[in-house]
This record gives structure tokens, sequence and C-alpha cells, in this order.
């Protein structure tokens, strides 16, 4: 038996590892196990419960990727335009053609989806025609997605596979080979227990990186981010740290929502067709839609990309004609005219009510929180509009944002430079052609990702990433059938990677009686400051809400001898029970998904995503010299930091 | 807006050494004070306000109360999830009331069973592209 300070030691061996229990994960779990032969073992670890852990935990008013009849290219061109032309087609198409497979199976578990008048007692399987929200999205009564989800993914594995309460901290590198994945060490916050993983093939999908950056509210209100406030940035550290190559860190998503709650917005703008205006009611979209052409082509689509809408917007507020209003008021007595006129005010009442309930069920699905902000403020949306301000910013692969990890793409279509296996590419060279291929590997061997965790491909959402983890499924287990014999070998003991895990707890035991109080010690530093200290960094020097998303070469610079300081200190974090461990290995990590995300916009000699930051030193796009990929990765055995460029290539044609 | 629970109505679910709330809270906020044993919310700050714990509680003793730092005081949005539905009620500052209920799911909780009348996996096709229960080829690229 283990206890506070001196944990029992578990080692297990699995060939496959899975590190997260989110909707990649789940999709993993559901496609591997139908696959696996008989002899190779699985094991999947969740930091939280799998029933509720992950970005869709809370639930979801809609899918946002589900193609139907529509052409896997017409998805490409959509997310390319959106992040601003820098993506890696292959990846998109490939979560594209796979997505309503797994949509499908979610109505078969038990998840509603909304379909047309007639067309309601049909699955979509059977071609009923789903309701959409907007092109690609539908619309469903997602409070029990994940819940739905999980359970097939725990059915398929059998609990027996399945570790709960686990947070795996560190990826690790075999001791024989090199750039060759071998396990992984984590701990749990239920026991005094360490996890030491062997495996052949790991799938690294733990999200994306919330409260990196200061968040809006600093009080309680601080848990209410937009994405999920567990999301450490876990994936990005972890992977990075072994070697692992990023791509497109600098990129951000900053989603305009309702001010304080960040509800979604989406039903709003396309279900009932709310304006979003200035104070003076004007609409900026329109006002302001000669900036838009400063960005061509992506300004000049149908739907400009999200950080342009931001742009647009962001004028208003720095020039004084805040706040900005999503116009609830006068779209819904807009409506409600028109049913009138069409139905009578008998039916018009009717259909009104329901509409109402439509908004308020978009809340309540996933983002309960501005439900209770609305009750706490007496919002009739009828009446009064509504407050929208773009958040602070959050680092996702998945969503509107395509930051992560740099990974091979599907065999049939990557161009040969994106396509690797034994022999994985070197920074800024091409992998040496001829190798078997492995659908989403990092360039650590053995090493795979989904979900928030592929970079340069946004726009899967649940779905997308349900899909993308069973692609990442047969590629581990065809790896792990091609590498029966790798014996996977550690550098460290168990008991010296127990002592770097425990640190923490080492370093409050052994200073914790110097001073008369727990928080305040020179020795010490609660991972809570520590956030704190990084989130002011990242505030005030790299675009953060403080200075409206603004900074310049200069400022980044001093952020990045500050973030050098943090991570030393970072060495005194204290941990005074298991809760606190956890939280300090998560700003931990966090630090790492802020420093690729600093060094990523210092390599970058441009303004890619004006709305989401602004590099006053180069505050335009520059299509010629930046149209390319920025990767990174860092030297495992030294530490030290490599930006680079990598092609860009356009495989589906683009306007 | 920080879960809370109700001293009175919380029984540490009957002296479990893990309670629903510490069982579901993704955020590992949930913690049973094992001498009053009651649950309660160690860490309001990073409280999501997901509802989970709210939801699967099964004495309803957990509540929301909205971000002291944010919100006026005085509304509040209670869930009552059942199996294939969910009821929430919506209480105004003012004292306005609305109701809402919503499905939830179309099957029984726990009656998934993932492979059931699904092909079995073809492993010559295992490095192409597709899931084991595609039943056609899914499209590639026109080149």
């Amino acid at each position: 038996m283990g206890s506070f300070g001196n944990p029992e030691i578990v080692e297990v061996q699995s060939d496959i590892l899975i590190i997260g229990g989110g909707m990649a994960a789940c999709g993993c779990a559901f496609e591997l196990m139908r696959w696996v032969p008989e002899g190779v073992t699985v094991r999947l670890v969740d930091k939280a419960a799998m029933e509720r852990s992950g970005a869709v935990a809370q639930g979801l008013s809609a899918i946002n990727t589900y193609l139907g009849e529509q052409d896997p290219a017409d998805y490409v061109r959509m997310v390319s335009n959106d992040l601003m032309g820098i993506v890696r087609d292959d990846l998109i198409y490939d979560v594209g053609r796979h997505v309503d497979n797994s949509v499908q199976l979610f109505e078969e578990w038990g998840l509603p989806i909304w379909k047309q008048p007639g067309d309601e007692e049909k699955t979509l399987k059977e071609g009923g025609k789903p309701v959409r929200s907007g092109k690609w999205q539908i619309m469903i009564n997602g409070e029990s997605y994940k819940t739905i989800v999980a359970e097939a993914a725990k059915k398929a594995l059998g609990m027996d596979r399945i570790q709960e309460r686990i947070f795996i901290v560190k990826l690790l590198l075999d001791a024989n080979e090199s750039n060759r994945i071998a396990g992984a060490v984590g701990f749990s916050n239920r026991e005094d227990k360490i996890f030491v993983y062997k495996a052949n093939a790991i799938l690294c999908v733990a999200g994306g990186a919330v409260n990196v950056f200061r968040p809006r509210s600093v009080g309680e209100g601080m848990g209410r981010t937009w994405y999920p406030v567990w999301n450490a940035g876990s994936t990005y550290a972890m992977v990075a740290q072994v070697g692992g190559e990023l791509t497109m860190m600098e990129n951000r998503f900053v989603p305009a929502r309702f001010k304080d709650g960040y509800g979604p917005v989406g039903a709003w703008f396309l279900l009932f067709k709310a304006k979003a205006t200035n104070v003076k009611g004007e609409v900026y979209m329109e006002t302001n839609a000669e900036m838009l052409k400063d960005y061509p082509p992506y300004g000049l689509a149908k739907v400009p990309a999200t950080c342009l809408r931001n742009h647009l917007m962001m004028k208003e507020m720095r020039e004084g004609r805040g706040p900005i209003y999503m116009r609830t008021d006068t779209a819904l007595q807009a409506l409600a005219k028109s049913y009138e006129e069409e139905f009578g005010s008998k039916e018009a009442k009717k259909k009104i009510k329901h509409l109402e309930a439509e908004a308020w069920e978009d809340f309540l699905d996933m983002c309960i929180g501005q439900a209770g902000v609305w009750a706490g403020e007496n919002i009739e949306p009828e009446k009064v509009p509504s407050e929208l301000m773009p958040t602070e910013p959050y680092f996702l692969g998945s969503h509107s944002g395509c930051c992560g990890i740099w990974t091979t793409g599907p065999s049939d279509l990557a161009p040969p430079e994106w396509q690797w296996g034994d022999n994985p590419p070197e920074a800024g060279k091409d992998p040496a052609p001829g190798q078997k291929n492995y659908n989403r590997m990092t360039t650590v061997k053995g090493l795979f990702t989904a979900g928030d965790g592929v970079g340069a491909s946004g726009h899967k959402f649940s779905s997308g990433s349900h899909a993308e983890g069973r692609i990442a499924a047969k590629s581990m287990l065809a790896w792990v059938l091609d590498h029966k014999g790798f014996k996977p070998t550690l550098s460290k003991t168990a008991k010296e990677l127990a002592e770097e895990i425990y640190l923490p707890v080492r370093n409050w035991m052994q200073h914790k009686d110097y001073s008369t109080m727990e928080e305040v010690n020179p020795h010490l530093i609660t991972p809570k400051m520590l956030q704190t200290r990084l989130q002011k960094i990242m505030d005030e020097y790299v675009a953060g809400v403080g200075t409206m998303y603004v900074t310049n070469e200069q400022m980044m610079e001093i952020a990045v001898n500050k973030l050098g300081e943090l991570k030393k200190d970072s060495e005194k974090m204290m941990a005074r029970d298991l809760h606190e461990l956890m939280r300090a290995w998560e700003n931990y990590h966090r630090i790492y998904a802020g420093e690729a995300h600093l060094r990523h916009m210092l390599f970058r000699k441009e303004t890619r995503y004006p709305g989401f930051y602004y590099n006053m030193t180069y505050n335009f796009v520059d299509e010629k010299n930046w149209k390319c990929f920025v990767n990174s990765k860092i030297n495992p055995a030294t530490g030290e930091w490599t930006a680079f460029k990598r092609a860009h290539k356009d495989l589906v044609t683009k306007p | 807006m920080p879960s809370f629970v109700i001293q009175e109505k919380c029984d540490g679910c009957k002296g479990q050494d893990k309670t629903a709330c510490m069982y579901i809270c993704p955020n590992d906020l949930m913690k049973l004070d094992k001498g009053r044993m009651k649950g309660f919310n160690q860490e309001p700050e990073q409280c999501w306000e997901c509802y989970s714990c709210v939801k699967i509680c099964p004495q309803q003793a957990i509540e929301v109360r909205a971000y002291a730092d944010i919100v006026p005081m005085g509304g509040a949005v209670i869930p009552l999830r059942g199996s294939d539905s969910i009821m929430w009620t919506i209480k105004f500052r003012n004292g306005n009331v609305k109701r809402f209920k919503f499905p939830i799911r179309t099957t029984a909780e726990g009656s998934i069973d993932p492979y059931a009348g699904k092909p079995k996996a073809d492993m010559s096709k295992l490095s192409d592209p597709g899931f084991f229960n595609h039943d056609a080829p899914v499209r590639t690229m026109a080149k």
C-alpha cells in the first residue's frame, strides 16, 4: 500500500495504450476492438470518468460535421478558407469521407437527431433528412451525447481494459531505439499509486488547452471558459517533450460568444437570423465589409474566415462603438411578425414558443452557465439584445482552430512528404521515400494522435474527432502487428520516474514547515500561483485580452525569457494532496503549450489570423513568404526548441 | 457558477468510498468530507458548470449558484434528468419561471450492444481507408 509521498508503483504492459477518454479516444476504442486479434493487448487511461470526460462532457446541441450528400472536397474548401488557407487537405478530406459513419452510429446508439418534417421516423442511415443549422451542421438533443458515445466505447473495451482517474503526465522514449515511443507514466488522483506503462503504440488524445491565457473572469468565474477548463494542453506538451513535431501552434481560437457565459451563438445567427451590431445598431459585417478585401481570398468567401469576422467586430470595440450586441430582440420580433402573416396569430404563438424552447435548449445542452447568466440578469431575449464578447485565446485542433501535431496522412491521398513509418522526417526535411505509411502517426515512431491533437486540420468537431480516433485505431494496430518483436525498454527505472512525478509532493514535505503560512514560502510555489503567473505573461505579452489581442516582436521576446524563468520555477511547485498534484502537472503542461504558441508566433513574420491576434511588427498577411506550415520541435535530450517551415500544398482546387 | 451541495440533502452516498459526484466530475472538484459525510466542491473557481454532478446526484442535493463575480444573485437553473428526457426549471432573479423538457436518448441506458448486427472486420483491409462497418469503399479524391 502506498502513502502520500511514498506511492505504490504499478507497472503495466499493453501493446496499445490510449491516453484520454474523449471523443477521439472513444472512437479509437470502438473501432480498435473490432479489429484487434487475440493476443494484442489494449488499455485506455482517462484523467476523469469516460461517461463525462473531454470537451463533450456537458453535451452539445449540434453535430457540426455531417456531410450527407456533400462532397468532402467542398468540406476541405470550407475548412481551408476558415483557417486562412494553411491546412492539410489530405487530413481534412479523410475526416470528411469517414465522419458520417460515426454520426450514424451515434443515432443507432440512442442520440436523438432532429429530422425534417415527414422524416421523423427515418434514421440518417435510412436517408432521413436532418435539420441543418448550417451547411455542415445538424441539430441534436445532445444532453447525453458523451454518455452515449462513452457507453459504446466502454462496452467495446470492457471495464478491465479501462482505468479512470489516472493522469498521464509524461510519455517515455525507448532506451535502445531512437525516436521510438516506449511508454508513459502517470498517477492516480484517487490513491497513492504511480502507473508506469510500456507500450508498442500510443494514442495521445488528451484535448486542447484552456487557461493558458488570463481569462476574462478571474474570480469564481475563472472556470467559465468556453472550451473545457480541464483541457491543460497535455496532448501538445507531452508529445513535444518527446520530440514530436508540432504544427501551426501559432493558431489559436478566440470565439465571439455571449458575454460572460460564453454561450453558443450559432443557433441565433443561423436558425433565427439574428444580426450582430455595434452600439448604434449598425451591422459591422456590412459597414466594415471593405476590410475583408484586405485579406483575399479568405475575406471574400461567402462566409469569411472566423478570425476576419472577429477582425471586423474588434474595430468597433477598439474605436469605442461597443458593446457589440446580438440582436435577439429584433430577430425574434421579425420572426413573430412573419409567422403571424403566414400562419395567423394562434399558430404563430405556438411556433414562437417552440422557437424559444429551441433557443434555450441551445444553452442548456452545451453551456448551462449561459442560461444562469440570463436568469440572473432577467434576460428576455425577445425584448432585449444580449452582449457578445471575444473570449480569451484557446488552443485546439478540432473546432475552428488548427494548432496541433504534425502527422502522416492517408496513404491514398497524402503526397509522399506527408507519409512515413519507420523513418520519420527530420526537422524541415522530407521523409525517406518508400516507407510503409501509418496514418495519423506523429514524427515519433509508434506515437499517434487524433482530435485536438492533429494539427492543420480543424473543423472536425465532436463527430470528426470520433472518426479520426477510429482512423488512428486501425493504423496503430497495423503498426503493432508489423512490430511484434519490439520490446519497449525504459531508460529510467520506475522508482526514478515516480520521484519525478512526485517532485511537487517532495517539495512540499521538505519545506512546508519553513514558514507559518502554507502558501507563502520562498522555497515553494502553489500550482495556482504558477498558473496565474503564466496567464499574466501570456495575457500581457502574447496578445491576450488585456491588449486586445495585440503584440509585437519585442514583447514576445520578453515573454520567451519570462517563460524560461517560469519553467525553472515550476520545479518548485508544491502539492499538498493528489488533487493539487494534478494541478501542478496540468500547469506544467500549460507552460509548454503556451511556449509552443509563443515560439510559433515569433517565427511567423506576418499576422495570419487578424481577429485572433495581431503581431504589429508584421501586421499583414504575406501569402508569398508565409503561406506555409510553421512547425517546431524540441530536442528531447537538450530541451532546445527549433522552428522551421514546411511547404504547403493544395490537393483540392480552391478559389 | 460553481456547484454547491445542500447540507440537509447530501447523505455522502451512504458511506461508500466514492460518491456519485466524485465519480463523475470531469475536473476532480467534488470531494467527500469524511467527518461530516458530506460532499463539497473543493475548487469552485475551476468549475465549468457542466452540471454533471447536479445531474447524477441521487439525492438531488447539488445545485449551482451563479458565479459571484459575474451574475446578480437570485436566479437558478435546475435540471431533473430522467432516463429518456431532462426537465429544466429556470428561475429568474425577478421571480419569473420557465420550464423546458427535452429528450436525451432514444434507447435505454446501458442497452448499447456495440457490435450487434455489425460485420466482422476484414483484416485484409486493415491498411485501407474505411471502417470495419463501411459497406462500400469510402470516396477518394479526384486526381
